[in-house]
């Protein structure tokens, strides 16, 4: 039996950590369809600040997010090392902009530890819990929160 | 391939009959009595009962049955096809697709409404008029066995249903002639029956089509060995044997000539009336029948016909039964050499015309094969790729190779005329007739009609004009509540309209044509037209505009428009339910179409749409603004033009008008309204587009630089994120990169001072 699958069995996940600025966050690998490197997107009009724009993901119309911006911490300003986390949540594709990926981690569901109780917008909105791994502390983010609102959830 | 498929296939060929039969009667309501359309429409009516017998839908067996034998009334002459009876006739076709659709997807049908039509259909079949709706209906669903069947009148004995309806059923000749009583006054039949070797090929057979015909009546057959060759010189796969049948049916030469309806282009087929009392003299007149190009399209009507070529050792045994069957049928008839033949010359005559006629309707119908949607598209997306890739590769080259004049570039040029095509080849797949459509608006019209108790005549045109299928099914919505409200609210009942001096009947007229790369679909009435007073009073109560406020005619036409604006007196049960005009504006323009309306107070209105022939390319101008690419769609462009400085002017604060040919248009700063930049630009240093907008009215659009013009492949933007305002759909260019498709409609729309995302949020909270 493989490593991936013990640990699935055994109520394990994993887990695709990366950094914005010093700080480290995480998601659920199994919403992540590909990685890739930045290209420029093209801005879109009237949209929040923390939506570049668009790029061309063979063909499909990939809006991208600048997930610095969109957690309330300082707008990126996107290179060449800048990657874009490309996640699937329900039928919707959306480019996450980040500044490296970091590690793949595999925990277990009681290692996720609750956020601490803060009244911050950021903890109530994106945040879905806290890791300690190896004296780090990554934060795991909920994906839906950080996808661009839809038109019925704007009504 | 399992039940499921094939009941599948089924039900699309029931919906392809549906059609067929919908249109047929409206044929026959137009004053058109060809034997032929009378005969297309029992057909569909048959296939249908056919298939759903043999998939146990009794429900919709019983229904088809009464439908047929009434239509076989008509067929047969006994029965008038009158607006009355035609009446009655669509409403069951209504009716029939309801059944279809119920045994397809579930559900429940309006029992009390197909009984009712059952009433009416066996009223009409047994000559009667149609009984009153209100007749109490006590248990009278009356399945069709049960229906009397008086003995002597023939009319009656047409409508009474054959109990053995389709069931395959165990073939025995002591059955010959043992259910009729009334045998002498029967008119008389000769049939001459000679099968080509090709009627075994296609898996018919002779023993079975006799069968068929013995259930007609009391028939004797002689079979005819004559030509068959001594053994050694036999070809095992063609065709010896013919047949004479002398029968005795009330059911009419055309009943008998239904039997070989399947077969009777492999077969020479002669149908002679003899004159059953006196046993007439005079000899016939040879009509062999026309020998009819064979056609695939053909083969769909009888699903049991294998498709495509028969293994040689299948043809040799389906001919060696069929010898010995006719061996076997020949011992046991009786000889019937003395039947004389009665001459019924212009009876002859008119089944060579219908022969003819049946040819030229073959060849146009053509051939066709049925493939899944999913493999279309599939196909389209593919070319959108590869023209997107060919535009990339285009300019990679152009970029490396700049005298041009490569062969590279020559058969780059090429390349891209074929890609082209093939993508010109592809939508025309897609592109289908408007006419399904038209069809099930004539239901909806018929229905509200009742409804409403007034008088409404359906008048469609251009009904072939094709489009794509996503155009089609997305048309039907807001297509069936413009009509709707054009009879609730547009036309006057009948006593209204008789004061007015029009005729009591009002007419519904739906017209669909090609215009310039779109489709323009325009709905009109005769009814009252809009009426503006009431109209401005109530968008005053909705709070839609000001009492004071000065609008011309067009603009308080175009209120309707507004969202929960109906001005219904009372909440009807069709329209008026707060889902009114702008749902129907919406839909149309989530198309990337545009609708229109202009009133004539007591002349009606005219309801204009233009849609776009295809949601999947788009010829574009590619066009510069603030350093972004754009793409405007071409269609909405008028001219464009490089303004000079002595042509601006400006007007109030922030506005400038550019004159043009002595006239003012607005001038609408695409970068500033996009919000791609803060200040506006120099018009001068600009390029001005002079576009039409939905409402009428031209606005000059100023972008920076036109780059190029270019058909190009719509991307939607909502796939993956939302919808923005002043951007219709974004696209791929041949650098790869993404730009966006503008909107013109919301962006002139905003230069009227209407924010961009107030109508977003408009359309959300609708």
């Amino acid at each position: 039996m493989s490593y991936l699958a013990k640990n699935l069995t055994s109520g394990a996940r994993e887990l695709i950590a990366f950094r914005i600025g010093d700080q480290e966050f995480c998601v659920n690998i199994m919403s992540v369809r590909e990685i890739r490197g930045w290209t420029p997107a093209t801005p879109m009009p009237h949209a929040p600040s923390y939506v570049l724009g668009v790029i061309n993901l063979r063909g499909a119309v990939l809006p991208i997010i600048d997930l610095s911006a969109r957690l309330g911490m300082k707008p990126a300003e996107p290179t060449v090392r800048h990657v874009i986390i490309v996640t699937q949540v329900k039928n919707k594709i959306v480019g996450l902009l980040v500044e490296a990926v970091s590690d793949i981690l595999t925990i277990r569901d009681e290692d996720i530890q609750p956020t601490p109780d803060m009244t911050s917008e950021f903890e109530r909105t994106f945040a879905r819990g806290v890791l300690a791994i190896e004296k780090r502390m990554i934060c795991l983010i909920e994906l839906e929160a950080v996808f661009p609102q839809t038109e019925s959830e704007a009504a | 391939m399992d039940m499921n498929e094939i009941k599948e296939i089924f039900f699309q060929e029931c919906e392809e009959q549906l059609a067929e039969l919908e249109s047929g009667l409206l044929r026959l309501n137009d004053g058109d009595r060809d034997p032929e359309t009378v005969n297309a429409v029992f057909r569909a009516v048959h296939s249908i009962k056919g298939g759903a017998g043999a998939f146990a839908l009794d429900d919709l067996v019983s229904f088809a049955h009464v439908f047929e034998t009434t239509l076989d009334c008509v067929r047969s002459n006994k029965l008038e096809p009158t607006q009355e009876v035609l009446k009655v006739m669509l409403k069951s076709a209504d009716v029939l697709a309801d059944l279809t659709n119920v045994a397809r997807d579930g559900g429940s049908v309006d029992q009390a409404r197909s009984a009712q039509l059952i009433r009416e259909l066996e009223a009409l079949a047994k000559g009667e008029a149609p009984p009153a709706a209100e007749a109490p209906a006590p248990k009278a669903a009356a399945a069709p066995k049960a229906a009397p069947a008086p003995k002597p009148a023939p009319v009656a004995a047409a409508a009474a249903p054959n109990d053995e309806g389709f069931l395959p059923v165990a073939f025995s000749f002591d059955d010959f002639g043992g259910e009729e009583e009334a045998v002498i006054e029967h008119p008389a039949y000769e049939v001459v029956f000679k099968p080509k070797s090709e009627l075994y090929t296609k898996g018919n057979e002779a023993t079975l089509l006799l069968r068929d015909l013995s259930r007609l009546g009391e028939m004797s057959i002689h079979c005819n060995m004559d030509s068959l060759p001594p053994l050694d010189q036999m070809d095992p796969e063609a065709a010896y044997f013919s047949w004479k049948v002398s029968i005795k049916t009330d059911k009419g030469e055309d009943a008998v000539r239904t039997v070989f309806e399947f077969a009777e282009w492999d077969c020479e087929l002669e149908v002679i009336a003899v004159d059953a009392g006196e046993g007439a003299s005079s000899e016939s007149e040879e009509l062999p029948m026309q020998p009819v190009p064979f056609d695939l399209s053909a083969l769909d009507e009888e699903p049991h016909a294998p498709l495509g070529v028969v293994e040689e050792e299948e043809q040799i045994a389906a001919a060696q039964e069929a010898v010995t069957a006719a061996q076997t049928a020949s011992n046991v008839v009786q000889m019937a050499g003395n039947a004389s033949r009665a001459a019924a010359a212009d009876k002859g005559a008119a089944a060579a015309a219908a022969a003819q006629n049946n040819a030229q309707q073959a060849s146009a119908a053509g051939q066709t094969i049925r493939v899944d949607l999913d493999r279309v598209d599939r196909l389209i997306n593919l070319v959108g790729e590869l023209v997107i890739n060919q535009a990339m590769l285009s300019q990679s080259v152009i970029e490396n190779d700049s005298n041009g004049v490569s062969s590279i570039n020559m058969g780059l040029e090429e390349l891209q005329q074929l890609t082209r095509e093939i993508q010109d080849s592809v939508m025309a797949i897609r592109a289908q007739p408007v006419k399904p459509v038209f069809q099930r608006m004539a239901r909806t019209v018929r229905e509200i009609a009742d409804i409403t108790g007034k008088s409404v005549r359906l008048v469609t045109e251009g009904e072939n004009t094709e489009v794509d299928k996503t155009v089609i099914d997305k048309l039907a919505e807001p297509l069936t509540h413009m009509i709707r409200n054009a009879v609730d609210h547009g036309l006057e009942m009948p006593e209204k309209r008789l004061a007015a001096g029009k005729s009591a009947e009002g007419t519904v007229k739906l017209t669909a044509k090609h215009r310039s790369g779109r489709i323009v679909i325009e709905l009109s009435d005769d009814g009252a037209g809009i009426n503006r007073e009431k109209v401005r009073q109530k968008a005053i109560d909705n709070d839609l505009i000001a009492a004071d406020a000065n609008l011309s005619d067009e603009e308080i036409d175009n209120l309707i428009f507004h969202a929960g604006f109906s001005t219904a007196d009372k909440v009807s049960d069709l329209s008026g339910r707060g889902v009114g005009m702008d749902v129907v504006k919406r839909s149309i323009q989530a198309l990337g179409g545009r609708i229109n309306i202009s009133s004539k107070p007591g002349q009606g209105s005219v309801f204009t749409m233009s849609l776009p022939l295809t949601l999947a390319v788009l010829d574009g101008m590619v066009v510069t603004v603030a350093g972004q690419t754009l793409v405007v769609p071409l269609t909405a462009i008028v001219e464009t033009l490089q303004p000079d400085a002595a042509a601006i002017h400006s007007f109030g604060a922030t506005q400038r008008l550019i004159s043009i040919r002595n006239s003012f248009c607005p001038l609408v700063d695409v970068g500033r309204i996009l919000n791609f930049r803060a200040t506006q630009a120099n018009p001068v240093e600009g390029v001005a587009l002079l576009v039409e907008s939905e409402g009428g009215g031209q606005r000059a659009l100023m972008v920076d630089a036109i780059q190029g013009q270019r058909q190009v492949v719509i991307k939607s933007l909502e796939a993956n994120y939302t919808h923005v305002p002043g951007i219709a759909a974004a696209t791929i260019l041949g650098d790869g990169r993404v730009a966006l498709i503008l909107d013109v409609d919301a962006v002139v729309a905003a230069s009227r001072g209407q924010p961009l995302h107030l109508e977003t949020s408009l359309a959300a909270a609708g």
